[in-house]
């Protein structure tokens, strides 16, 4: 839970840093190594775990609910498009291996850059369109929804 | 010294950029392909916000395209979840357009189960499909990367930027940088706040280390509102806070557990419990709110707050703890493995926490409790800013020119922002952010935004305000020997601590079961004038913890709303989520409406109205 880094395997290059949403992974100014700042406000949420080259950061589940001697590391491949997860009881009855797809495509490929795709027209503009609507909402030619297509009208029953 | 950065001629600035921001900023980039969009992010795009350990499921996906559900079954379906407050106009309008964002995940690469007999997508639940969402959240930042001029990441935003030329327009915002302390300020046309909803804003059930072991993510730190309502914009539904029944200690999820292992709950003797607090429960509500014999014959949804109402009770009464029925499912090695890979694509702190208490789901059922409240507006509530519509689909109290545009001209929001859209979720807020782009790129379009103009004074009187805790730290730490304990200020922490506890006794937390009243209420807002003046001595060592000095500050505005909204609406609208014990029914003839406020911004003064909450949709499919 609370991230602690292994003295022995961090080199300081400071992706953890980069990458922890509270802003609590910091480089000590002597070790020059990373460490925790302010464990209370860490979420185990792993950017930091799954972002550090060396595997030099790892949890350890709170103090105030957690009993020592548990263990959850992981290895995350953007390259393969996967992420591995090894589940370790405190008791050794089980030790689970899970793996997971974390993207189907080639990182960044398929997302379209909209500057250079072909403008909207005034029509589109006009209309309660979004980009490639309605196309991407049914993946068909129908038209987006309206309160009268659907068979609606403003309703009473407003009480003030 | 620290630098001034300003970046300037900015047509659309996004605030916070999480799956609302993300959103936004890669829709602006079509309706406004010649405009300059930046974001100003808190953290790191990559990872930020709810979603920075990713999800396991899309909560909200109509399934139009295979004959699943209209946006209309979804209004439906909210409105009965919120006990009939929600903004029919703004959910039917997120419900329409939801499915092209989901499809559009898609096809970025974002892994979507399928159901290999259907060939649609894997359902959870009737408006949740099944992802591997462990990258989810760097796969939608991807794209608003490739849609943004420039990204600045780690920069906490703390005010929004006023026009002097036109009252009650914005002009863009300033924050700092929270690595190098330097002071950045964006002028623009529009901006469009993504920033999130609140944690931590009453006291949590987690203590010490474990303190940031909360539900909604640590960071997320109240901004979205102590934004909105810094510059005077409307807000609904503020009351309108959140109770998740989770399991205990880890917070862990329970939508799959329900939905799709078919798990269910009994209370510590192994029986059922909720159905017998029902027939009182319908005493308060009425039957319209509550009536499980329809809900069996026809699957209508019993209301989530309703649902935690009776396991409180059922607590209360001695028969604790509440247990998930985990034993039967998990004998099924896929649905085992489901259970696990649930915690490890959004909250891997469940797995830790059962791999250290030697909790096996398959032979030992889990317990599950109630958590603190939270402030938010995507997930099962629906708090935040007062919005206008879209044209085709809000009557006219809803509607004021431009699409999620707040009550302050120029001033869009998206995700947890936006108010009374509940059931948005991840991929209902990034709808939203893509709707708010378009309108601001319309409303610059239309010439809205011309001759905007922001003084030097605004600029360098904000700079004073927001580098104020560190000068009062360097001021009077010296007058001490060493520690934390000074007379002339106190630390973001002890602030935080003052003011979870205060909205925790006074405002219904979980420590008093959710109950509050009038008369708690007014000591309570009283105590949060108080502890104003304090957060003016609110003293920061260092760059870190001047973000937590100005997310503090967020937070205790939102509290301050929250607080407000709670003693205007005078009824017990959502037992469960809280209760006001003096007036402990649900009273339609009077509260049949959506609550507004309105802080003024120079005098600090609140003004409470109620707003028509107008039911576009009927009650049968
Ligand atoms: C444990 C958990 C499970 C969930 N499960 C699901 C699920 O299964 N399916 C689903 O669809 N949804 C789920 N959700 C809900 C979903 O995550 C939210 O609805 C969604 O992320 C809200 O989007 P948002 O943009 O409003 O906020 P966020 O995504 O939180 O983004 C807010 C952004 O603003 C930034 N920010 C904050 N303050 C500032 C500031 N002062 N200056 C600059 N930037 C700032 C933050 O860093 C962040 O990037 C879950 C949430 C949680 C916490
Ligand atoms: S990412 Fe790993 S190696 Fe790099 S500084 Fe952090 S802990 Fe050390
Ligand atoms: S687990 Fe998350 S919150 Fe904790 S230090 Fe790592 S990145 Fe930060």
């Amino acid at each position: 839970m609370p991230t602690f880094v292994y003295m022995t395997r961090c080199d300081g290059c400071g992706h953890c840093v980069d990458i922890c949403p509270s802003d609590i992974m910091h480089i000590d100014s002597v070790t020059r190594r990373a460490y925790n700042i302010e464990p209370n406000m860490c979420w185990e949420c792993y950017s930091c775990v799954k972002a550090c080259p060396q595997h030099a950061i790892d949890c350890r589940g709170y103090a105030d609910f957690a009993p020592l001697g548990h263990s959850v590391r992981v290895h995350r491949d953007e390259e393969k498009g996967v992420i591995a997860w090894r589940i370790k009881f405190r008791n050794g009855k089980k030790d689970m291996d899970l793996l997971a797809p974390i993207t189907t495509k080639p990182w960044g490929k398929h997302i379209p850059k909209l500057s250079e795709v072909a403008g909207p027209t005034k029509e589109q503009r006009d209309s309660q369109l979004l980009y490639n609507e309605p196309k991407y909402i049914r993946m068909d030619d129908d038209g987006i929804h309206t309160l009268e297509k659907a068979g609606l009208k403003m309703k009473a029953g407003v009480y003030y | 010294m620290a630098k001034t950065i300003v970046e300037d001629n900015i047509d659309i600035l996004v605030c916070g950029a999480g799956l609302g921001g993300t959103g936004a900023a890669f829709e602006a980039r079509y309706w406004g392909q010649d405009k300059k969009i930046v974001i100003a992010e808190k953290a790191n795009i990559d990872r930020s916000g709810a979603v920075a350990q990713g999800l396991y499921a899309i909560n909200c996906y109509m399934g139009t395209r295979f004959g699943e559900n209209n946006p209309e079954d979804h209004v439906r379906y909210a409105r009965i979840d919120l006990m009939g407050m929600v903004r029919e106009d703004l959910l039917f309008d997120m419900a329409r357009h939801v499915d092209s964002a989901v499809h559009q995940f898609e096809e970025w690469g974002l892994p979507l189960m399928r159901n290999p007999k259907t060939g649609t997508y894997q359902r959870e639940g009737r408006w949740q499909i099944m992802i591997h969402g462990e990258s989810y959240k760097p796969i939608v930042a991807e794209a608003a990367k490739k849609s943004a001029d420039k990204v600045y990441n780690r920069i906490c935003v703390t005010h929004l930027l006023m026009d002097e030329a036109k009252e009650n327009r914005v002009a863009g915002a300033v924050g700092f940088n929270v690595r190098t302390g330097n002071y950045h300020v964006f002028k623009s046309k529009t901006v469009i706040v993504g920033a999130g909803g609140a944690s931590n804003i009453f006291k949590p059930r987690s203590v010490g280390e474990g303190a940031g072991r909360v539900w909604y993510a640590p960071w997320s730190s109240g901004s979205a509102y102590g934004l909105l309502i810094g510059a005077g914009a409307k807000m609904t539904q503020m009351e309108n806070r959140i109770v998740l029944a989770r399991f205990k200690d880890g917070y862990g999820p329970v939508g799959a557990y329900f939905l799709h292992l078919k798990t269910y709950t009994q209370n510590a003797y192994g029986e059922e419990y909720e159905s017998k607090w029902f027939p009182e429960l319908q005493k308060m509500v009425g039957k319209e709110y509550l009536d499980p014999e329809v809900s069996h014959r026809t699957h209508r949804p019993i209301p989530t707050c309703l649902r935690n109402h009776a396991l409180i009770n059922e607590v209360n009464a001695g028969r604790g703890p509440i247990h998930m029925v985990t034993m039967e499912a998990f004998q099924d090695p896929h649905l085992e493995e489901i259970g696990w890979h649930n915690f490890l694509g959004m909250t891997v702190g469940q797995a830790v926490l059962w791999a250290a208490t030697d909790v096996d789901p398959k032979y030992e059922n889990p317990e599950l409790t109630t958590s603190e409240p939270y402030v938010m507006g995507s997930h099962a509530t629906g708090c935040g800013a007062w919005c206008s519509g879209p044209e085709d689909v809000s009557p006219d109290e809803y509607f004021w020119g431009y699409n999620r545009m707040t009550t302050v001209e120029g001033l869009f929001g998206a995700g947890d922002a936006v108010g009374g859209t509940p059931h948005a979720f991840s991929s209902g807020s990034f709808t939203e952010g893509r709707l708010a782009a378009k309108a601001a790129c319309q409303y610059i379009d239309d010439g809205k935004a011309e001759g905007i103009r922001v003084s030097e004074q605004q600029i360098s009187d904000r700079k004073k305000e927001i580098f104020k805790p560190m000068e009062h730290y360097k001021m009077y730490r010296n007058e001490i020997t060493a520690g934390e304990v000074n007379p002339n200020y106190i630390n973001p922490r002890q602030g935080l601590d003052r003011l979870q506890k205060l909205m925790d006794e006074y405002c219904g937390g979980a420590s008093v079961n959710y109950m509050t009243n009038d008369k708690l209420l007014n000591i309570g807002l009283k105590k949060l004038r108080i502890m104003e003046e304090d957060l003016e001595k609110v003293a920061a060592k260092d760059y870190h913890e001047l973000m937590r000095a100005w997310e503090l500050k967020h937070r205790h505005r939102t509290s301050e709303s929250v607080m407000h909204h709670t003693l205007f609406r005078k009824e017990t609208r959502w037992p469960g989520y809280y209760y006001r014990g003096d007036a402990l029914k649900l009273d339609d003839d009077n509260w049949h409406v959506l609550t507004v406020s309105r802080r003024d911004p120079n005098t600090g003064e609140y003004t409470m109205e109620k707003a028509p909450c107008y039911h576009l949709v009927g009650d049968n499919e």
